[in-house]
């Protein structure tokens, strides 16, 4: 069994006067892909927000490595090791691809071995190194957001919805890409609605309903299921084979 | 190791176009009023003198479009580090006088540099108190942000009453940078030609910042999406407190510039050009450094045109150009893409 590298007890989270997570537990193993799925609204992207300190959990604690990061701001807990991919993507339009990547670089500077790593990852990227992100496509963009931060070995990465919106073609490349991290023994949190990706890359499946969590244990079980998928996820899976 | 780009994907480079239409329309504009001016001359002398004001005028306004840009503070107190810029270049003259006295132009260029040192200096720390004082209360909240940067301004015009009296100071000119250069018929003043080519250097140093170091890239990514440089770990307010200081340091540096050319201090000064440096931001496209000098160097063309040609019109015409470039460009001349 793999230790917790992450672990939410009981975050509740405020937008305003909207009580959107009410007691969120779960944990990431370390060494593992974990799958947060749920239907839209149902909370998963406020709660990467509220790991990354973007939003404030108004009660409970997030503990990282063994540290309490719950009231950290949100370039500490960045520097402690995490990475987050948000649905947006955050990829700064008016900065070349070279330059989004540098900055995520924390010292300036890209280790050339890593970088050739990762232009095998995303090849993309090499041929547009030297254009304004703006400019590419939107699985480009997804490509630079997701390299950026792995630009630099990281404890844990957050990434939202990486095939939201993408072609087919580029879904496939994308989870090739995600296997690839998988067997450097990277840890990543994903949230997906694609429950095709999902099953084929989650080791363990986390999944949230208003706010709440619903569902714990490994993504196989989850995959076999049908009957849980209808209930958690209202699945059909013909659709998503 | 697996590729994640489909051979589709991949196929075409896109185009990247480098906008060059907004810069073209200062040199448009100016070749455009030569048949209306009519003579040569005048024409170069108007010209100049617009430039030089326009300098001036981005020295001013750079400062506040990158506040704007990064940190969404509007800041309607800005006038005040111009003010108190212009006023504490008195300290720097006393000392100085026999060398403003001096026809060496280098001895009066070296007055103007150790002017516009103490104003900078000055400035900068007063804009580092007032974030601390005045900004930071009210982030996030425009209303109040207007509210309170007026009435900082107001109060920082009394004190300015209180320490050099309310009447207007008369400011000499270095002797060396009085009177005209002539080319053929056309006179260009010689501080205006100075102060062309301070604006030159300090916006060929603000883009090498901006383009060639990391902190000008972290400026210009918080420009876009300040809650995503933070994600990666800079501390974004840290960044903010630092280019407000430099962008109040730089009014301040305009201030000087300004109180030269108009050979006059008053305690409303800033508040006068405030309303000129704003509509300056909102054509260049709020964030943008080079969208405010180019705007900068249109609005001061246009209203020594009018001026000149129309003059019943000079008043309005920075608001009617304001309006023709947002008709155009909404955004402005060079939008900054917004997260």
């Amino acid at each position: 069994m793999s230790d917790a590298l992450l672990r939410l007890e009981g975050v509740n989270t405020h937008i305003g006067r909207y009580h959107i997570l009410h007691g969120v537990d779960f944990t990431v193993p370390r060494g593992q892909l974990t799958m947060l799925l749920g239907r839209n609204g149902a909370g998963k992207t406020t709660t990467l927000r509220t790991i990354m300190g973007l939003w404030r959990a108004s009660k409970g604690h997030i503990h990282f490595n063994g540290r309490d990061i719950t009231a950290l701001p949100t370039p500490d807990i960045a520097r402690a090791g995490l990475a987050y991919v948000p649905e947006t993507m955050g990829i700064f339009d008016d900065l070349t691809v070279r330059e989004n990547m540098i900055l995520a670089a924390r010292n300036g500077e890209i280790d050339p071995k890593r970088l050739q790593w990762i232009f095998g990852l995303f090849p993309a990227l090499e041929k547009f190194w030297t254009l304004a992100a703006g400019v590419l496509s939107g699985g480009q963009k997804q490509m630079l957001a997701i390299a950026r931060a792995i630009v630099e070995p990281r404890d844990l990465l957050l990434i939202d919805e990486p095939t939201k919106g993408l072609a087919p073609a580029i879904i496939i490349n994308m989870i090739e890409a995600f296997r690839e991290l998988k067997s450097t023994g990277a840890t990543i949190l994903l949230v997906e609605q694609n429950f095709m990706a999902a099953k084929l890359l989650g080791d363990s499946v986390v999944v949230m309903d208003d706010g709440r969590i619903v569902h714990r244990g490994a993504m196989a079980e989850l995959a076999e299921d049908h009957g849980l998928q209808q209930k958690l996820l209202g699945l059909s899976m013909d659709s998503h084979q | 190791m697996s590729a994640a780009a489909s051979g589709a994907d991949m196929a075409v480079l896109p185009k990247v176009k480098t906008d060059w239409l907004p810069a073209l329309l200062v040199p448009l504009l100016a070749l455009a009023a030569l048949p209306l001016v009519g003579s040569f001359s005048a024409w170069a002398t108007l010209t100049v003198a617009a430039l030089a004001m326009g300098m001036m005028v981005f020295l001013m306004a750079s400062g506040l479009t990158l506040v704007f840009g990064l940190m969404d503070v509007l800041n309607f107190g800005h006038g005040v580090f111009i003010s108190f810029g212009a006023y504490v270049s008195l300290i720097a003259l006393g000392p100085l006088r026999e060398w403003g006295q001096s026809e060496n132009i280098w001895l009066n260029v070296g007055v103007l540099l150790a002017c516009s040192a103490v104003a900078m200096l000055v400035t900068g720390i007063l804009g580092w108190a007032f974030e601390r004082i005045v900004i930071r209360p009210v982030y996030g909240q425009h209303l109040k942000q207007i509210l309170i940067t007026m009435g900082g301004m107001i109060v920082a015009e009394q004190m300015i009453h209180v320490i050099w009296g309310a009447s207007p100071i008369t400011l000499r000119l270095p002797e060396g940078l009085r009177g005209a250069i002539v080319i053929g018929d056309a006179a260009m003043e010689r501080y205006r030609v100075i102060a062309i080519l301070f604006g030159l250097a300090v916006f060929g140093l603000m883009h090498l910042l901006l383009n060639r170091t990391k902190i000008g890239l972290l400026i210009r990514a918080g420009v876009e999406n300040a809650e995503m440089v933070e994600s990666l770990g800079y501390r974004i307010r840290r960044l903010f407190v630092g280019v407000f200081v430099a962008g109040s340091a730089l009014a301040g540096l305009g201030g000087v510039l300004w109180a030269f050319y108009r050979q006059t201090l008053t305690a409303g000064m800033g508040m006068e050009v405030n309303v000129l440096i704003f509509i300056v931001i909102i054509i260049g496209g709020l964030g943008s450094v080079s969208g405010c000098f180019i705007g900068s160097l249109l609005v001061a063309l246009i209203a020594n045109y009018t001026g000149f040609l129309a003059p019943k019109l000079a008043l309005f015409s920075s608001i009617i150009l304001m309006v023709l470039i947002l008709l155009w460009r909404p955004q402005g001349l060079y939008p900054v893409a917004k997260r």
